[in-house]
């Protein structure tokens, strides 16, 4: 696309403010909604995850570097962090709770100075191997040393510490939450600002064509290397967060599979819009404390739908977020949300299908002991019985033959309103 | 004495277990530019089906069904989903791969439980295959070493000596080329994928028993074959064979040598106690920090030599 992509009025850019402003506002009247004490540890749980997934995009997203080993950032964050407010406790230091984040974020940024610089070395698929290998070097060394990493039980802080000013000692989860919302907002407003500085520029165009890049004169490690650190520093800040969120830290926080959510969910935000990984984050919450509570089959769900999201939309979800908003504001969304419905109907049905099935294996696997009768969606399933995996393997059929019939029909009719969109454009520029 | 020689043969058994995976890999990442992730996955499914198939037919059967089966879902998963995102660039390839290795692994959790099976080794190869200075070596480690340079010398003689090895190395370099002059480029991949799926499942075969068969097994090797696979310098074959090797030996001393800095420097004289600053790090054994020795080889690898053992160009 040649001509701007976003509406922009000079002098104010009235659109971006009351973008950030609705944002803002978001967070502040969440937990006045949602007043639950699981909704606040959610919510608090999404800012943190919020700051973590959108460092990771720095490199993912803006840098076109896939790191394998981002956990060891945050989680290092963490252990500083909860050292740091240890310290505090026994009075050794004197900081602020409220700092501590900050504390956690310098500490990953230090340590992405020593790692990065031999992990920027190289770019695209040596890059994550390096990274991997990195992470698994920490992960390792973590089981090593537990006077630092507190071995198998981790370490324990208390974050109600240190002076109180205006009685705010961040004991009762909301005090906290607020702490985490300032502090998503004031780093997801730096990163922003990041993407736009010469640098984040930079960044962008090592990504596409670092051949070039150097022609020009930029040492193309270099750039990689100062955005490393500032990810490392972003990712650093959440994982003091989520140290003073959980007042434990154990050795899970640096691991590969914490690094591997951080690149899933990522990238089902979607890498190539900045708010993607805001989705991405607040999916991964909705994930990690609902889906995992609704079934236990809850990481095949997920990578199946990673997997797809790959093959059809590796924009992920951000950037179907965004075509559609492109057909709505041209006026045709009207034409296809009828192919729509159809597409939820019919892949709900196969979810349906596929659920039952899936949920029969895993019960035969793990409940046992508990007879063959399971609840699904409100019916009662035998796990042994013909039927139950007659009816199942049947509505999963359906559901597939069905989906495939609008999966057609859907694609005729995008593709027709991707043509007329086209002609407008056209148009509008004849005009 | 006895000690170097069971270490060094058990090391280069593990060495040569590690090829196997490796070199599949390599051969993948060398022609389609792709870091398939899930290789180790596809060796714990070729542990999980030889473990299921010989239950039902016996060992020798499986020796050939389960690779053949693994090689079969390998190139199907080529077909289907990789070769979709080819045309995304290598970012998504790779994040398919990754993709794949959870849905593996969570199938494999599936099928066959979270805990490990009870895969073992056949009775005709249980026994010793020598002693040396009185400890045994078993007959299984020397199967596996055999087994393995078996499959190296096939994929050897495959590579150069027949029609389909010189359309695959063709196609390494010139693809364009090769399918001006023909061949079918995208099947060759295919093969290619399904043949590196299928040795992974080999290793998964004979390695699944000499081991433990379990969830974890692709997370435990699956980080060590991409610190070989850089080692010994991205896409050489060689320098994965030797990567391996060194990899295996290093390893296996490593978690046999039971002494620490601080043990060595107080019989020289040193006194090294708790209340020495850097305690932590001076009692460490030498077999507490074999996990990360492969990790700290690739880091000075990266400083010193970027381009790896066998490499032939920086990255």
């Amino acid at each position: 696309m040649s001509s701007k992509t976003h509406y922009e009025f000079k002098p104010l850019n009235v659109g971006r403010w009351i973008i950030w402003g609705l944002f803002s506002l978001l967070m502040v009247v969440a937990p006045l909604m949602f007043t639950s004490s699981l909704s606040h540890t959610m919510l608090s749980q999404m800012g943190i995850a919020i700051i973590v997934c959108l460092s990771y995009n720095m490199l993912l997203g803006q840098g076109g570097m896939l790191s394998f080993g981002h956990a060891v950032y945050s989680g290092m964050g963490s252990f500083l962090a909860i050292h740091t407010l240890n310290n505090v406790s026994n009075g050794e230091w004197a900081l602020p709770v409220s700092l501590i984040p900050i504390v956690g974020g310098l500490a990953a940024a230090a340590f992405a100075v020593v790692f990065g610089w031999v992990t920027t070395k190289k770019a695209a698929t040596p890059f994550a191997m390096i990274t991997l290998g990195v992470g698994e070097l920490v992960w390792a060394m973590s089981l090593m040393f537990p006077e630092f990493f507190g071995g198998e039980g981790g370490i324990t802080g208390d974050r109600v510490t240190g002076s109180k000013p205006f009685g705010i000692t961040y004991g009762p989860q909301i005090q906290l939450y607020y702490l985490i919302a300032a502090y998503t907002f004031v780093c997801t407003v730096l990163m922003f600002a990041f993407t736009r500085t010469p640098l984040g520029r930079m960044l962008n165009a090592v990504r596409d064509n670092p051949e070039r890049v150097e022609f020009v004169g930029y040492n193309t490690q270099m750039v990689r290397y100062i955005a490393f650190i500032v990810a490392g520093f972003f990712a650093g800040v959440s994982g003091g967060l989520a140290a003073l969120n959980f007042e434990i830290v154990t050795s899970e926080v640096v691991s590969a599979h914490r690094s591997g959510a951080y690149l899933l969910f990522t990238f089902l935000g979607g890498a190539t819009f900045f708010f993607g990984p805001i989705l991405g984050g607040i999916l991964m919450v909705l994930a990690f404390v609902l889906l995992s509570e609704l079934t236990k089959a809850w990481l095949l769900y997920l990578g199946l739908v990673f997997l797809f999201m790959v093959m059809y939309a590796p924009g992920g979800v951000s950037s179907l977020i965004m075509m559609n908003l492109r057909v709505a504001s041209f006026g045709f969304l009207r034409r296809i949300w009828a192919s729509y419905l159809a597409l939820a109907g019919t892949s709900f049905v196969i979810l349906v299908g596929a659920g039952a099935m899936i949920e029969m294996v895993y019960h035969l696997q793990l409940n046992a002991a508990l007879g063959n009768e399971l609840r699904f969606m409100g019916a009662t399933l035998n796990a042994k019985g013909l039927n139950s995996w007659f009816g199942a393997a049947f509505v999963l059929l359906t559901g597939i033959a069905l989906f495939e019939l609008t999966r057609r029909q859907f694609l005729k009719d995008w593709g027709e309103v991707q043509v007329d969109i086209e002609k407008e454009i056209k148009r509008r520029e004849a005009l | 004495m006895e000690f170097f020689t069971i270490s060094l043969l058990n090391g280069v058994s593990y060495g040569l277990l590690l090829f196997m995976l490796s070199s599949g890999l390599t051969l993948i990442f060398s022609m389609m530019g792709v870091l398939n992730f899930a290789h180790a996955s596809f060796y714990m499914l070729g542990a999980y089906l030889a473990y299921t198939v010989t239950m039902f037919v016996g060992f020798w059967p499986s020796l050939i069904l389960a690779p053949l089966a693994v090689g079969v879902l390998g190139a199907l998963f080529e077909k289907y989903a990789l070769r979709r995102v080819h045309h995304f660039g290598h970012v998504p390839e790779l994040l398919i791969t990754f993709g794949l290795s959870y849905i593996i692994l969570e199938l494999v959790q599936l099928i066959w439980g979270r805990s490990s099976v009870d895969y073992r080794v056949p009775e005709e190869l249980s026994g010793p295959l020598f002693t040396l200075y009185g400890t045994q070596f078993p007959l299984y480690r020397g199967f596996m070493m055999g087994v393995a340079l078996l499959m190296l010398l096939a994929i050897g003689l495959l590579l150069t000596k027949t029609r389909i090895g010189l359309v695959i190395q063709a196609a390494l370099t010139h693809p364009e080329t090769v399918e001006a002059l023909g061949h079918n480029v995208p099947r060759v991949f295919m093969l290619v994928f399904g043949g590196g799926a299928a040795l992974a499942g080999l290793a998964g075969v004979i390695g699944g028993n000499a081991f433990v068969t379990e969830p974890g097994m692709a997370a435990t090797v699956g980080s060590i074959i991409f610190v070989v696979v850089v080692v010994g310098g991205m896409g050489s074959l060689a320098g994965a064979f030797l990567a391996s090797l060194l990899i295996g030996v290093v390893q296996t001393f490593a978690v046999a040598i039971d002494v620490s800095l601080m043990s060595v420097l107080n019989q020289m004289g040193a006194a090294i106690n708790s209340a020495t600053p850097g305690y932590a790090l001076w009692k460490l054994k030498v077999s507490q920090v074999a996990p990360i020795l492969p990790y700290l080889l690739l880091v000075l690898m990266l400083i010193f030599r970027p381009r790896g053992l066998m490499g032939s160009r920086e990255g």
